[in-house]
């Protein structure tokens, strides 16, 4: 039996660099099929932040451009603005969004800035190997956080789609997880929905994925899934925490 | 050519900018600068462009950075405390070799500083704008008029060289209001650059803007491409003005609001018999080494004249290699050196006595 299906055509056959275990690859996988499915590949302008996922530029196949730290959005704000035909979207971490572009994530939402952010949440700082992250749980062990996370002098985690969700400007603000089958179909379901609605002119959609580093948690990549659902989910509860499509379905 | 009118500086480097076919302006709010935004807010929407607040100055530079990745003629403006929030996205946009302009009206500094007229954003511009090997290139107009002309030279040069280019005026040229004569309008041409990140239509392969190499040899040979470039520039973009150089026994070296009061000084000095000339650079960078070191070969004195404690001084010393003496007048902290102290600084320099 050979590969079945082999990579969306919206991906590069540039083999990803992620760890073991790392579930960047499925998030990129999601994407690409979300692209490939809604055929436009051709005006997608992908926007690469800075941390492990900054190599995104050179895995999707569509027009890349990488931002500093942080400034996803604002770059995205930019070329959506310069590129109103151009589907236009965001690939950020936990520290890009949440910690050093907090200042840019709620604005490009309050300005209902038409794009698709996709949030890769996983409590720690990946490419600099394993710091505290805006997100790294109470207790958490990481290498800033050497005797786990003191929320009394290092804060509380921040949870963006609860955050997101009383903004004004947001059509879409949704929180998935990769760790089986079932959660993979619905964030891409979940993604497709955000493009979607990015090419309906609806707002800022935010597709927040808890996701996992087995190699800064210091865990096997199945152990690591177990360490989501058991410490993550809890936490940050999977859900749809604003849905304009929804409020409309309603009414 | 239209006929005259009296704009105000900043409100003249707007109108500019939308004759130079620029349709997109992304700013936030600051004194002295602030009519720029202002006037972008109420004309772009009548032009069919892009006028949008960003929520700092951060932000504004890196939707800068985002438009002009997507191929279009793109600006933003600010004053001197913006300029430092700014300096991460030039770096990026230097990194990335795309085409942006930013406008600097000056105050006086550091920190907070002040809000009057100042030229000490001198070394952030030319040397120190953000991290990296880099240059952007510096325009530094001293009229309203040479403001208006510069704007469209600006975002060609920058188009020509794929860098920022900044023009640094200041406070008084900004806000000051003079007889213009705009130029013919242009339509924005947003669609022939072929490197831009505007969706590839399935005709080509995917265009990446990026400034990130973690290669060391591939990164060292990207910025000395980018320095081979930059010898260009400083062979065939250097611009000055001469005023009264040829006979000169002194001659101040200023640019902007500080070579209008020099130019004074000088005609005060004439009228009394001192032999005063004036060099004015247009490029700060490129400087204009190449009129300042002719001038030096028979030019026995040079004054410096602006409006900070002295950063161009170094680079007019530098251009003329310390052959004569390089003396330096200059108020700062928004106070604007009168016609009368240069003119008692030249004769004090020419001997002492009028």
């Amino acid at each position: 039996m050979g590969i079945k299906g082999g990579r969306p055509h919206a991906m590069t056959d540039v083999p990803l660099h992620y760890c073991p275990g790392c579930t960047h690859g499925i998030v990129h996988r999601l994407v690409g099929e979300a692209i490939d499915e809604l055929g436009v590949e051709g005006r997608t302008v992908g926007v690469a932040s800075v941390g492990c996922s900054v190599f995104t530029y050179n895995y999707f196949n569509c027009d890349m451009v990488q931002a500093p730290h942080g400034r996803a959005p604002a770059v995205a704000t930019g070329i959506k603005r310069a590129r109103p035909d151009n589907v236009v979207f965001t690939y950020q971490g936990d520290g890009d969004l949440a910690a050093i572009g907090t200042g840019e994530t709620v604005h490009a939402a309050t300005r209902g800035e038409n794009i698709v952010v996709i949030f890769i949440n996983n409590a720690i700082y990946g490419m600099t190997g394993g710091q505290m992250a805006p997100t790294t749980l109470p207790g958490q062990i990481t290498q800033t956080t050497p005797y786990g996370r003191d929320t009394a002098t290092a804060g509380n985690p921040l949870r963006v789609c609860e955050l997101l969700s009383s903004v004004d400007g947001v059509a879409l603000a949704q929180r998935v997880t990769v760790d089986n089958v079932k959660h993979v179909r619905e964030a891409k379901k979940a993604i497709k929905k955000a493009f979607q609605y990015q090419m309906e002119g609806r707002g800022y959609c935010l597709i927040e994925v808890v996701s996992t580093c087995p190699t800064n948690w210091g865990l096997s990549p199945t152990d690591s899934l177990q360490w989501l659902r058991d410490n993550m989910l809890p936490y940050y509860p999977l859900g749809v925490y604003k849905d304009v499509g929804e409020k409309e379905a309603k009414e | 050519m239209s006929e005259k009118v009296l704009m105000k500086g900043n409100e003249a480097i707007a109108e500019a900018a939308i004759a130079a076919g620029c349709r997109h302006f992304f700013g936030y709010p600051i004194t002295p600068q602030t009519e720029v935004a202002a006037y972008m807010s109420k004309r772009m929407p009548k032009v069919d462009g892009v006028y949008l607040q960003a929520e700092s100055e951060v932000a504004s530079i890196n939707m800068v950075l985002g438009a002009a990745a997507a191929g279009v003629r793109v600006m933003t403006s600010t004053s001197s405390p913006g300029v430092s929030l700014m300096s991460e996205g030039i770096s990026y946009i230097a990194g990335s070799d795309v085409p942006a302009l930013i406008i600097n009206v000056q105050r006086g500094g550091p920190g907070l500083g002040g809000i009057q007229p100042s030229q000490a954003d001198y070394y952030q511009a030319t040397k120190s704008t953000g991290h990296g090997d880099f240059h952007m290139m510096v325009l530094a107009p001293s009229t309203v008029q040479e403001t208006v002309d510069l704007v469209a030279k600006a975002f060609d040069l920058g188009d020509k060289y794929r860098m920022p280019v900044m023009i640094l005026s200041d406070g008084m040229l900004g806000q000051m209001m003079e007889p213009v004569q705009l130029p013919e309008p242009r339509e924005p041409d947003n669609d022939s650059k072929e490197w831009a990140a505007c969706g590839h239509q399935n005709k080509r392969k995917h265009n990446v803007v990026n400034s990130l190499y973690i290669d060391p040899a591939t990164l060292e040979g990207l910025v000395k491409d980018r320095f081979e470039r930059y010898a260009t520039i400083q062979k065939e973009e250097q611009m000055a003005e001469e005023y009264l150089v040829d006979d000169a026994d002194i001659v101040i070296v200023a640019y902007g609001a500080s070579a209008r009061v020099s130019r004074s000084a000088v005609d005060m000095a004439r009228k009394n018999g001192i032999k005063a000339g004036l060099i004015r650079p247009i490029t700060l960078w490129p400087f204009p080494k190449d009129v300042l070191a002719k001038a030096a070969e028979h030019v026995p004195k040079f004054l410096t004249v602006e409006m900070s404690m002295g950063q161009m001084v170094d680079d007019v010393r530098l251009a003329i290699e310390c052959s004569r003496p390089v003396e330096f007048y200059g108020r700062t902290g928004g106070v604007i050196p009168t016609p009368m102290e240069v003119y008692d600084r030249i004769v004090k320099i020419n001997g002492g006595e009028q």
